[in-house]
């Protein structure tokens, strides 16, 4: 995981390092201001020379101004470097995201992703900042303040020697105790989150079933776990607080003892012994800093794995090495193709698949919902690598061609498409970014969109919301068919794309389409027989085999799913 | 514009204070009190360490150099007294922080329970006006920051503010000289906090605004990110990343900047007040300017260490108060959204045990009730409805479905279909006219029992997270495993549920994970089949559902819906030729109506929809 994230760093290198750096410089000078306060009061005040004490109070300005302007460098610095490091993750995620395959795309949800490029990053970022500021500042002050104290008085540093790792391994304890309540908490967040989530968008069904009270009652258990856990983690957290001021008073009180010994022996002037207080409220001041921020960053783990596991991702589909870039017909082979969504499935998506369709010819294909219509299609443009046999386009295997040619020359509009904030033209031109308007409107219009479309009052320019909200199923489809046109493919898929448009309508885009585009090969994926029964051949698919292939009237006369399906239609006619 | 914004959202956030000490003083009055009892101890029990300094020099040091055998025995025992004070002080404080820490979970699960309470009962105005983003941000955003204040934020400002006042008195009763002096630092150092905190705050408030627009576009092309890939769009989706994310980038950076460089500049104040005062101090004991021991010196040196950074304090957590305001003020406002009312007195009774035993409990004059059996007769009387005052949607309805009629709605989206269904099971409030229900008025029946009696079954499929079995049941708890079942093979659903893993148990999230939108609605089916209900609404149920599915749900639909009244909204005209009664409307009017033959002989609008010359929008 660190070592993925680590190469996200990147420019913010330097930044990165320059923080640490003058961290150390604060810190050094910050450790020396106590000893040469002490020699301020022992050798200046005590003694009454004031040369001494404006010398001295000279140096010890300038330090203090050099030690804010250092401090206050790594400030800045840290700060940036965190958001740079945090912009490159972001960075990172999105471009690797978009190199996904369909399989990867199946396995985070959008939702998911989204979260990750967020509060996770965020998490990320802000464990970072400390890492390479605090991280580095509360080790450099406790092991110069206690070097410090062992240079003024040997003797009253045992002090520290006793109690620092006495406090040491209190605070372990507290951090080991409470880690654990963590990682569930947040499970239980998640399970709140959800509960909220389901309702707010499921609210009709809950007020139309009366569950207001069942949902309730849900929530409330959410809830009450969370609480009992986080009452749970703040007793213990709270100890930190009740160790760390008890261990610096007793650590206070012990130099007071100890160093009014030493003083009236003679061994330790009164200003090392003011000199000690400062150095014991650092050494101990730096513990505590260490345990809250390893509790921090231990706790941003978990979002840098969530990161690491996008970054780390592999894409189950590459570009392949030597591609071939040309794509010349639409002649689509099937060779005993078989695929499953996972690999642990247990059934097969498609089974055994043998189909050749000719370039230019026109292919409908039926079948129940769940008969693995939209899947067998898939494969063409490479959505899904199959698992056995093999897809060929124009003679070459779908594996041996560079992606963005296979797939601008397999156009497929998806059953659940989408438009994107944007205009009309915007979202067309996503076929094809240079075409002309010409062009556009010619699409639009074999698709049949081109009349709704100029009706609108802004015509192509009109602004589509996001999620594309403001057009109606039917015209979504149609705009959706026109992007797709767009591209001028060789091979054309439309995967239930009209199911919204009536059949008039369909019937004269499926007109359109072989008129303007006859050399195009076309698959069509419907449920209504009406829009496949010109097709040159129809595929009958049952339970991700092909059942039969032949004519409308060759199928009406022999397979009996094709007959039963016909009839049920041609009855509610 | 950013001062008129405070103007209106001032007294929204002192209003929100108020109610938020109450609600904690609610939650627990005595956790309140013993906080600030802890916060007050454990602060002046620092204070008074810091003074024990100077009484070491001066009164045991000094006096003990002079001895000549000394005499440890006085400082010893003033010693253990510290030593005492200091454990009341850490007991103290392990108090305050156990009990805030408890107290602001209290006080989040009691605010989130409400809410939640709460929501369930808005009315679906609610929901159409406010984004879902929106509302969750309120449980998740806004409640976080609420605990962090109660929690943190309020006990960490008191204890600032009276450390500070505990170390200025402490500072005084050793040399008030050297404190006027440390004043002028004082004002010096909180002019900077201050700047830097406002600075700081309005930057983060940048950063939250570029994270919400990144957010908005990863939303949209991860959403669609399919599209993207058939497309081979993944440049230009990358080239828009660029741009919010470098402007995120840069937005995070000075806010984070300006926010931790208060830290070094705080840190460092009090190391140039710790060097100011030794040079000061020495400088006027030397010249008897001021009356100033050693000891003196000493224990102000120590002093100085607790003076600025309370300073920083005060000033960060006032931030992050009035973060937190602002969000507590969203949330009241959720709380203070009417809930839906529900004056109705008429209820219904039904039966767990006996199917489609639906009862009236009718009132009575003299206080008695009466049963009537539910038959289902649902008319519309002149009703016009309007989501938006003046923007009527529906005009002068009238409907009359007699009891068992199957009722289908046709017209272009917009036309007012899903509007009608709305009003009958009132997730809205008509404006005037009337629905009766078996000839009572809609708003005379208990909402909840008319809603048990009314089914709607969605386009838009939404399931919950948990078995398919329990996602079924869900249509009626009490209902048993066989009628599940039963549920299930009369809506076809069986058949894919048996071809999943693990059948009734697999476990679907709620956004129905490996289900396929017409799976999907084959469970809203079987779910509305089991609720068994005398008044059902069919809104688009079976779009995503391929016809030769579709034909056999229906007739085990058509079974379950004879005897019942049921409204019918259909895309597919070949879904609602049986109906007894097919009301074809356009924008907001009912323009036709009669039955398939009627219709078609009128040679209209439903006619031309039929031969394909007209299409639905």
């Amino acid at each position: 995981m660190i070592k993925t994230l680590k190469r996200s760093i990147r420019q913010y290198k330097k930044l990165s390092w320059a923080s640490p750096l003058l961290v150390i410089f604060e810190v050094l000078i910050e450790m020396l201001i106590p000893y040469l306060v002490g020699m301020m009061i022992d050798q200046g005040i005590n003694k009454g020379n004031m040369s001494f004490i404006w010398q001295l109070g000279g140096v010890l300005l300038v330090m203090t101004i050099l030690s804010l302007l250092s401090g206050a460098g790594a400030s800045i610095t840290s700060a940036h470097a965190a958001a740079g490091f945090a912009a490159n993750l972001r960075h990172d995620m999105f471009y690797h995201t978009q190199d996904y395959a369909f399989e990867n795309i199946d396995k985070f949800s959008s939702a998911s992703l989204v979260t990750r490029m967020t509060t996770d990053v965020t998490n990320v970022q802000n464990s970072y900042q400390m890492l390479i500021r605090i991280a580095v500042r509360a080790p450099m002050m406790l092991i110069l303040a206690v070097t410090m104290s062992v240079i003024v008085s040997p003797k009253l540093s045992l002090v520290f020697v006793v109690l620092v790792p006495i406090f040491a391994i209190i605070l372990v304890g507290i951090i080991m105790a409470a880690n654990p309540i963590f990682p569930k908490i947040f499970r239980g967040y998640d399970r709140l989150n959800r509960t909220v989530r389901e309702n707010v968008r499921g609210i009709r069904e809950v007020k139309t079933y009366v569950q207001e009270q069942a949902q309730i009652k849900q929530f409330n258990k959410a809830a009450q776990y969370i609480y009992k856990l986080f009452a749970k983690a703040m007793e213990i957290i709270s100890m930190q607080i009740f160790a760390v001021m008890l261990v610096l008073n007793i650590s206070n009180l012990l130099i007071c003892w100890f160093g009014t010994h030493l003083i009236v022996g003679g061994e330790l002037t009164t200003g090392q012994l003011v000199s000690m207080f400062s150095y014991s409220n650092s050494v101990l001041f730096a513990l505590n800093i260490l345990a809250m921020i390893s509790t921090q960053i231990i706790m941003s783990m978990s979002s840098g794995r969530r990161i690491a596991a996008v970054i780390d991702e592999e894409p189950a589909i590459k570009n392949p090495v030597k591609p071939v870039t040309d794509l010349n017909n639409g002649d689509i082979v099937f060779d005993h193709v078989s695929f499953k969504y996972e690999e642990g499935d247990k059934h097969y998506a498609l089974k055994d698949i043998n189909l050749h369709i000719k370039s230019g010819e026109t292919i409908g294909i039926i079948g129940e919902t769940g008969s693995s219509k939209s899947t067998l299609v898939s494969m063409i443009p490479r959505l899904y690598d199959v698992d056995g046999g093999a897809v060929r386009v124009a003679g070459h295997n779908v594996k041996s061609y560079d992606l963005r040619t296979l797939r601008d020359n397999v156009a497929m509009v998806l059953q659940k498409n989408v438009l994107f904030s944007g205009t009309i033209k915007s979202n067309l031109l996503w076929g094809n970014e240079n075409a002309t308007d010409e062009e556009v409107i010619q699409a639009a219009k074999t698709a049949h969109a081109d009349g709704f479309v100029s009706e609108m009052k802004d015509g192509y320019d009109t602004v589509v919301e996001q999620g594309g909200n403001n057009v109606s199923g039917g015209q979504k489809q149609r705009l959706t068919i026109a992007r797709a046109l767009l591209k001028k493919p060789k091979i054309l898929i439309l995967d239930d794309s009209t199911s919204a448009v009536d059949t008039a309508t369909e019937r004269q885009i499926r007109e359109a389409l072989r008129k303007d585009m006859p050399e195009t090969t076309k698959i069509i994926i419907s449920q209504r027989i009406v829009s496949i029964k010109d097709a040159d051949r129809i595929v009958v698919m049952n339970h991700g085999r092909i059942e039969d292939i032949g004519t409308h009237d060759e199928l009406i006369k022999r397979n009996d799913l094709y007959s039963t399906i016909a009839k049920f239609q041609e009855e509610s006619r | 514009m950013s001062s008129l914004e405070n103007v209106k959202t001032q007294p929204k956030r002192t209003a929100a204070l108020g109610r938020l000490l109450k609600l904690i003083m609610e939650t627990s009055p005595w956790m309140v009190i013993v906080s600030a009892i802890g916060v007050i101890v454990s602060a002046a029990a620092q204070v008074a360490g810091s003074l024990f300094i100077e009484d070491l020099i001066n009164n045991f040091v000094e006096p003990l150099l002079k001895q000549k055998t000394p005499d440890y025995a006085p400082l010893l025992r003033a010693i253990l007294i510290m030593l005492s004070i200091y454990v009341v002080g850490a007991i103290c404080a392990y108090l305050y922080s156990v009990l805030m820490g408890i107290l602001a979970q209290r006080v989040q699960f009691k605010v989130r329970r409400q809410m939640f309470k709460h929501m369930q009962y808005l009315p679906l105005a609610y929901f159409d006006q406010n984004e879902y983003g929106d509302i969750m941000s309120r449980y998740t955003n806004d409640i976080d920051t609420l605990m962090q204040m109660i929690s943190q934020s309020i006990p960490q400002f008191l204890n600032s503010v009276l450390s500070l006042v505990f170390v200025v008195c402490a500072m005084f009763s050793v040399s008030w000289q050297l404190t006027i002096f440390s004043f002028i630092i004082f004002a010096l150092s909180f002019g900077i906090v201050r700047y830097l905190t406002t600075k700081s705050g309005q930057n983060f408030k940048i950063q939250q605004k570029k994270l919400g627009q990144i957010n908005g576009y990863n939303e949209e092309m991860l959403n669609g990110l399919k599209v993207v890939k058939v497309f081979s769009h993944e440049a230009e989706a990358e080239a828009g990343f660029d741009k919010y994310n470098e402007e995120l980038r840069q937005a995070s950076g000075r806010a984070n900047a300006y926010a931790t460089v208060l830290f070094p500049i705080m840190g460092n104040m009090g190391n140039l007040l710790y060097v100011l005062i030794s040079i000061v101090g020495g400088a006027a004991a030397i010249h008897n300017w001021a009356p100033l021991s050693l000891g003196a010196i000493a224990a102000f040196l120590q002093l100085s260490r607790q003076f600025s950074m309370p300073i920083a304090q005060i000033s960060q957590q006032l931030n992050s108060i009035v973060m937190a305001l602002a969000g507590a003020a969203r949330i009241f406002e959720v709380m203070d959204t009417p809930e839906e009312s529900d004056e109705g007195q008429v209820t219904i009774k039904s039966d767990e045990n006996v199917k489609s035993a639906w009862h009236w409990q009718l009132p009575q004059a003299d206080g008695s009730v009466k049963q009537v059996p539910v038959r289902g007769h649902i008319v519309f009387d002149d009703v016009n409805f309007s989501y938006f005052p003046g923007q009527e949607i529906l005009h002068h309805i009238n409907i009359d479905a007699k009891p068992g009629m199957k009722v289908a709605l046709v017209g272009e989206t917009g036309a007012g279909k899903t509007t009608i269904s709305n009003m009958l099971n009132r997730f809205y409030d008509i404006d005037s006219g009337t629905i009766t229900y078996d000839g009572i008025p809609l708003e005379q029946i208990k909402k909840d029992d008319l809603r048990q009696s009314v089914t709607i079954v969605l386009q838009e499929t939404h399931l919950f997270t948990g078995t398919i079995m329990e996602n079924i049941r869900f249509g009626r708890p009490g209902a048993s495993d066989d009628e599940v079942y039963q549920a299930a093979k009369l809506s076809h659903a069986d058949e894919f549920i048996h071809d999943l893993d693990d059948g009734y148990e697999t476990v679907i999230d709620g956004n129905g994970g490996d289900l396929s939108q017409g799976q999907m609605q084959l469970l809203s089916i079987a779910r509305a089949m089991i609720s068994d209900e005398p008044v059902m609404i069919l809104d688009e149920a079976t779009s995503s559902i391929d016809t030769r599915t579709e034909k056999v749900v229906q007739q085990g639909m058509d079974n379950l819906l004879s005897g019942r009244t049921s409204f019918v909204i259909a895309h597919r005209l070949s879904t609602i030729v049986n109906s007894d009664l097919i009301l074809v409307l356009d924008h907001g009017r009912i323009i036709e109506h009669g039955n398939h033959e009627e219709l078609l002989a009128q040679k209209g609008y439903y006619y031309e929809l039929y031969t394909g010359k007209r299409e639905i929008q």
